[in-house]
């Protein structure tokens, strides 16, 4: 035990599960206090749904190394399927927990699966142009949920590309209704379940990282040649990261899909994938728990600037670009650094000014 | 053999065979390879054979297309034709990792290691294929997996040990000294078990005294590992101390080849290095 | 006659995606980076142009003038500002850098001009043509944009081969740091670059909202997505690219809309990138270059 703590990267992932772990507490001592109004209630469920979004996204970006541009197709992938797998499964799994993971392993599944089908063309291209497709695979994702049909009755699930391709027998119901989207879902999802979703994709993304499997694609990240050279399977392993970050990104839109009575298309569309990258790269490129922080703060940010109303949005693309400049810039992380030490320097000149005195 | 002899000026190289290697298979066996990039002939009529236990270098003067050749050895390039034979298997149309699978690894002229792991994580990159550990029990951290990682931590340090690198296993590839990097790169490069070793320019940047470490670390590594090594080198030092058989190439096509001492002698190879005769003894004039 | 109609209308609203895809293919060419903030630009020419006309009811050329010389100076301020301090940072930064300044102008339009759309009046006020006794109608609209881009890629071209400033820019697209030390001023050329890509944006903004008369917030953001589509089935960098690449998205949308499925029509659009993209992986004009070994 006392040498798994010697071990840098194992103590940061135990304490970033104890910062999920301690922030599930607080809230939900503040939730039994009765501390939350409605709208923070609100968005407890999103927020978990956006870290573990960030986290299967870091998995990319920041541990492969792989520009993606269409994480929202894959949570729209998830949240649609899982909405319906919801209603097929009504009478089978009665018990509404059960329901909801049987759900949400069947969204990250199909997430999973189309992650593979995407990743075969995709993945030949790298870079800026891979970037591009998967910007291209969200659009088109996008596209084709606005324009899909399905509906449930005694017969089973209808599936159609036109409104008229579903016809219904008597008591059947339309689950998605085309640009109208997804309406009357019944609202399974939980914070106790959005906390789970988060360990869970911590366990998976975290275990990745440090196994030989994460090695290999940290490897082809830092040097895709010499990644080459030493016998890894490129094609492969960026392939395995794909998949996994996709079936992570399925399983916390089909928890996204269940939280809300009704759900349209539009949501999945390039600024979310967008708004997620933000969170990624905010947080730090392969820094695990920085996605997990920053996922929080930003999501809460906008929500908690309300009042500034038509100012928030403004503020926010500010705060973007300055915590960006200050954080990546050279020049002012020097300026920074410097204005620090003078800082430092003129405190311990005091103190020296101080103990003169005393003398 | 009579069909490639034609391009073997001077001693063919099973003259200078070690005698452990004498009567068994080359590792490496390269025949009339050559490659085009567009109209241009950048390697042509390339033969090699070596050992399983040799030496050997491959030397000419800048642009000659040696690293084009290594990187035909290791499939980054498709050759135009010709065909290589390791351990008597044609890797024609296999990737490059395929052909590091099959037992040949190298070094990078310009180094490329992975900048932000660390020294042992490099190693262990290397040690890829044989972790011996299923992507589940990885995944949910089984037995086999802590099993598996120790074995690898074990064997990574051994290497880095027989580098001279084993204070820096913890400290960040990219972070590390020139020098420090190249060997590091070698180490990489053996965790992959290779039958043979190819090794761009390993001396390039370092000092004499470093230079005189790495003539005996070469030695090392074949003594130890009992695998054969191929390199390109532009110090003459180095590769006339520890080459038993040379190569010399120039515009993409071999010179001469044979012992240290018949190169130094060659007047092709002079010709090629220095200009025509009479210029070179113009220019001492 | 009907398939003719649809290619003309294909080939001008692809000539309005053209010109925002060279200033893409300029920028990203010289700097490298994406610029999502490009489509924003395109957003606020077209509002300069309609306060000018609406509120100031000076003429349609004037609006454009004032509307190219402002987002020149934006274009210069933002890469200045946002873009200049993170060079030589990994392009990641600078990309979500740009969705910043996207994010920022989309709503500083919103607090200025309000959500509400404008209804954009025309700059053109020729008379459409009718040939073929009316089965051919020819708006004036698609005369200019097609005219406007031909102009501007001719030009640009005879700028990068024949202009130093142009060989400038090309030199730095080629290899910053040679550039440099062969004594170019890369800030300079940095910076014209975005002056020229944001002046076109602005022409780009006032042609597409004469065609499409609604301007709102977000109107930059689709075609900026689409021209940068279009930049990249060109080959991204390449000046004749991002027009054939313009062109022929812009042919390919009409038709799908016809033809096809109009529901469909985006998803067309990215299925031909990603399969011109499989077959020829720099784009239709760009050239392929391998890392080095």
């Amino acid at each position: 035990m006392k040498k798994l703590w010697n071990n840098k990267d194992t103590r940061r992932n135990l304490f970033t599960y104890a910062l999920v772990i301690i922030a599930f507490v607080v809230v939900q001592i503040m939730l039994g206090g009765g501390m939350l109004g409605y709208a923070a209630k609100g968005f407890l469920v999103p927020v978990c749904v956006y870290i573990s979004l960030a986290v299967s996204l870091n998995l990319l970006v920041g541990v492969c190394g792989e520009l993606s541009l269409g994480h929202a197709g894959f949570m729209g992938i998830g949240a649609f399927s899982g909405i319906v797998m919801s209603v097929v499964l009504q009478n089978l799994i009665p018990n509404d927990v059960l329901r909801l993971i049987a759900s949400m392993i069947f969204g990250g599944i199909l997430a999973g699966a189309f992650g593979f089908l995407i990743g075969i063309p995709a993945l030949r291209l790298r870079g800026d142009y891979l970037a591009i497709v998967t910007l291209a695979f969200g659009e088109i994702l996008k596209n084709v949920f606005s324009n899909l049909y399905v509906g449930t009755d005694a017969n089973g699930v209808q599936f159609s590309f036109s409104a008229s391709g579903v016809s219904l027998a008597e008591g059947g119901k339309m689950i998605l209704d085309g640009p109208v989207g997804a309406t009357g879902i019944t609202k399974l999802a939980t914070f106790p379940m959005g906390f789970v979703l988060i360990l869970f994709t911590l366990f998976v993304v975290l275990n990745l990282i440090n196994s030989k499997e994460g090695r290999a694609i940290k490897a082809i990240r830092d040097n895709r040649i010499a990644a080459e050279s030493v016998g890894i399977n490129v094609t492969a392993f960026r392939m395995k990261a794909f998949v996994v970050s996709a079936f992570l990104a399925g399983m916390a839109g089909a928890l996204f899909g269940l939280n809300y009575s009704s759900l349209t298309a539009s949501k999945f569309n390039f600024n979310t994938s967008i708004n997620i990258l933000v969170f990624v790269v905010l947080g730090g490129m392969g820094n695990i728990m920085g996605s997990v922080i920053s996922a929080t703060v930003l999501y809460i940010l906008p929500e908690a600037l309300r009042e500034l109303e038509d100012y928030r949005m403004i503020l926010y693309a500010v705060v973007l670009i300055v915590v960006m400049l200050c954080t990546w810039s050279p020049k002012i992380k020097g300026a920074i650094a410097a204005w620090k030490a003078s800082i430092t320097e003129k405190l311990s000149l005091n103190k020296k000014k101080g103990v003169g005195n005393n003398g | 053999m009579a069909e490639y002899s034609k391009h073997m000026v001077h001693v063919p190289t099973y003259n200078i065979l070690r005698k452990q290697d004498m009567d068994k298979p080359p590792v490496l066996d390269v025949r009339n390879l050559g490659i085009d990039f567009g109209g241009l002939t950048a390697v042509d009529s390339f033969n090699i054979t070596i050992g399983p236990t040799e030496i050997s270098g491959l030397i000419g003067p800048n642009g000659a297309g040696k690293t084009t050749i290594f990187n035909l050895l290791t499939s980054v390039y498709q050759p135009t034709r010709g065909s290589i034979l390791l351990k008597g298997i044609d890797t024609k149309g296999m990737t490059t990792a395929k052909v590091n699978r099959m037992g040949i690894a190298r070094t990078f002229q310009n180094i490329r290691l992975f900048g932000a792991m660390t020294a042992k994580e490099n190693v262990k990159v290397g040690m890829h294929k044989d972790i011996k550990c299923s992507f589940i029990s990885s995944l949910l951290r089984l037995p086999p997996y802590f099993k598996a990682e120790k074995a690898a931590d074990k064997k990574a340090m051994e290497l880095l040990e027989f580098m001279g690198l084993a204070d820096v296993a913890d400290v960040k590839a990219g972070s590390l000294p020139y020098g420090v990097q190249r060997r590091l790169e070698i180490a990489r490069a053996l965790a992959t078990n290779p039958a043979i070793l190819l090794l761009d320019e390993p001396a390039a940047g370092m000092n004499p005294s470093e230079t005189a470490e790495l003539t005996d670390t070469i030695r090392r590594i074949r003594d130890h590992f009992q695998i054969a090594i191929f390199l390109i080198e532009h110090d003459m030092n180095l590769v006339m101390n520890v080459c038993e058989a040379i190569a010399v190439v120039n515009y993409g096509k071999i010179i001469a080849k044979g012992t240290p001492e018949q190169i130094k002698s060659n007047p092709a190879v002079i010709e090629a290095y220095l200009g025509k005769q009479e210029d070179a003894s113009n220019a001492e004039n | 006659m009907q398939l003719i109609q649809y290619l003309i209308n294909g080939i001008s609203i692809g000539s309005v995606y053209a010109i925002i895809a060279l200033g893409y293919t300029m920028v990203y060419g010289i700097a490298k980076m994406l610029n999502f903030a490009h489509g924003d630009i395109i957003m606020v020419g077209a509002y300069v142009s309609f306060c000018i006309t609406s509120y100031l009811g000076l003429p349609a050329v004037a609006s454009i003038v004032v509307a190219m010389a402002v987002c020149m100076l934006l274009g210069i301020f933002i890469e200045g500002l946002a873009y200049r301090p993170l060079r030589g940072t990994p392009s990641l930064t600078v990309l979500i850098t740009a969705i910043g300044v996207s994010y920022f102008l989309q709503n500083a339009a919103q607090l200025i001009w309000g959500t509400a759309p404008k209804n954009f009046t025309s700059v053109v006020t020729m008379e459409p043509l009718h040939l073929f006794d009316g089965q051919l109608v020819i708006t004036g609209e698609v005369i200019l944009t097609v005219i406007v881009s031909a102009a501007v890629m001719i030009g640009l071209t005879l700028f990068t081969s024949k202009c130093k400033m142009g060989k400038a820019m090309r030199a730095v697209s080629e290899d910053r740091d040679a550039a440099q030390l062969m004594g170019i001023n890369v800030n300079l050329t940095i910076s014209t670059t975005f002056a020229i890509g944001s002046a076109l944006a602005a022409v780009a903004g006032v042609l597409l909202c004469s065609t499409v008369p609604t301007l709102q917030p977000t109107t930059g953001s689709m075609p900026g997505i689409r021209a940068f589509t279009a930049a990249v089935i060109g080959g991204i960098g390449s000046i004749p690219g991002a027009m054939l690449g313009g062109i022929v998205l812009g042919v390919i949308e009409t038709f799908s809309k016809k033809y096809i499925s109009t529901d469909f029509s985006d998803a067309i659009v990215f299925a031909v990138l990603i399969l011109i993209l499989l077959v020829k992986p720099a784009g239709l004009l760009g050239k392929q270059t391998q890392e080095k070994v």
